[in-house]
């Protein structure tokens, strides 16, 4: 599978597809302009991934803000792992928040409760 | 709409300095009125970032703030109409005041949207500020599942997002313009945590 690294900006977060060291992250502040035109490729890559996905595969969120939009894009990419979940069983999602941001602990609850993938909340 | 401006003629000077007591004595810490695109969008979020810091906020109150700021602009980048014709523009334009007093932050816009669209935005605003949170939880579940991004990327969720991280109701006002519009005021307040 084709590398997918891309560094942070300021209203994109940072995202490393990485099947030869299997390391899944995603990280930082989502707030692009057009959602898609960032998403799209990620979840393009997700769908061919689901063809031969690497086992098991932890899939990393350490975001520190998104918003709306993004947070649409999130359950996308979160319901396309518990699609190849369901067939292969080899997906775990890690979602982390920082100690005192109760948001986004909140977020990754809502995201826990809406897909079915073992899916832990850690604070940092 | 009616014409309340104030008229500032020869006394300009005068204007200056009233308006800026009028803003002091309002805790105003923003004000802009243009058009809102994503590089303001940024500059005035990242601002306020910064400036809240010095205010001894809790990072949640900060961060809230920041969250509502974002939703809002993007809000008026995404769906302001045009005065004259009632047609979507884009990057729209509008008024942005940020404020606070010793309880809250309060971010306001205001922006010009077709008279159509009244009926449709004041039926959403009603339902969310009568949810109870357990209820907007639920709500902001079954949407986030179901919404579908619009042409111009948003989700849809701007609205109730406001309400489910503040805890507040979203004030709001439409002010009629012409045939074809009116100048809707949208107002969210996030509570200061310390």
């Amino acid at each position: 599978m084709e590398l997918i690294n891309i560094a942070a900006t300021d209203e994109t977060p940072k995202v490393i597809l990485d099947t030869q060291n299997n390391v899944f992250e995603f990280s930082g502040k989502s707030l692009p302009e057009d959602v898609t035109t960032f998403y799209n490729p990620i979840l393009d890559w997700l769908e061919s991934f689901g063809l031969e996905p690497s086992n098991p595969s932890k899939f990393v969120f350490k975001m520190d803000y998104f918003n709306t939009a993004s947070s649409k894009l999130i359950l996308d990419i979160l319901m396309k792992l518990e699609e190849i979940h369901e067939e292969h069983s080899c997906i775990a999602v890690e979602w982390y928040f920082r100690e005192d941001d109760e948001d986004m602990e909140e977020a990754g609850e809502e995201y826990k409760d809406i897909v079915d993938i073992p899916f832990e909340i850690k604070s940092y | 709409m009616e014409k309340t401006t104030v008229n500032i003629g020869s006394n300009y000077m005068d204007f200056v300095c009233k308006f800026h007591q009028t803003i002091r004595s309002q805790n105003i810490i923003l004000v802009y009125e243009g058009e809102i695109n994503q590089s303001i969008t940024k500059a005035f979020s990242s601002m306020t970032e910064q400036n809240l810091e010095a205010e001894a906020d809790s990072s949640v109150t900060q961060k809230r703030v920041y969250h509502v700021m974002v939703e809002c602009l993007q809000n008026v980048s995404k769906h302001a109409d045009s005065e004259k014709t009632g047609e979507p523009i884009i990057p729209g334009r509008g008024i942005f005041i940020v404020s606070h007093n010793e309880s809250d932050y309060t971010v306001t816009t205001g922006n010009v949207i077709a008279n159509d669209k009244i009926e449709i935005i004041t039926a959403m605003l009603n339902k969310f500020n009568a949810l109870n949170p357990d209820e907007i939880k639920e709500e902001y579940k079954r949407m986030i599942k179901e919404s579908r991004l619009s042409e111009k990327a948003g989700a849809g969720l701007g609205f109730i997002d406001i309400v489910k991280k503040t805890g507040n109701k979203i004030e709001f006002h439409f002010e009629k313009i012409n045939d074809k519009t009116s100048f809707f005021v949208q107002k969210s307040s996030i509570n200061r945590e310390k």
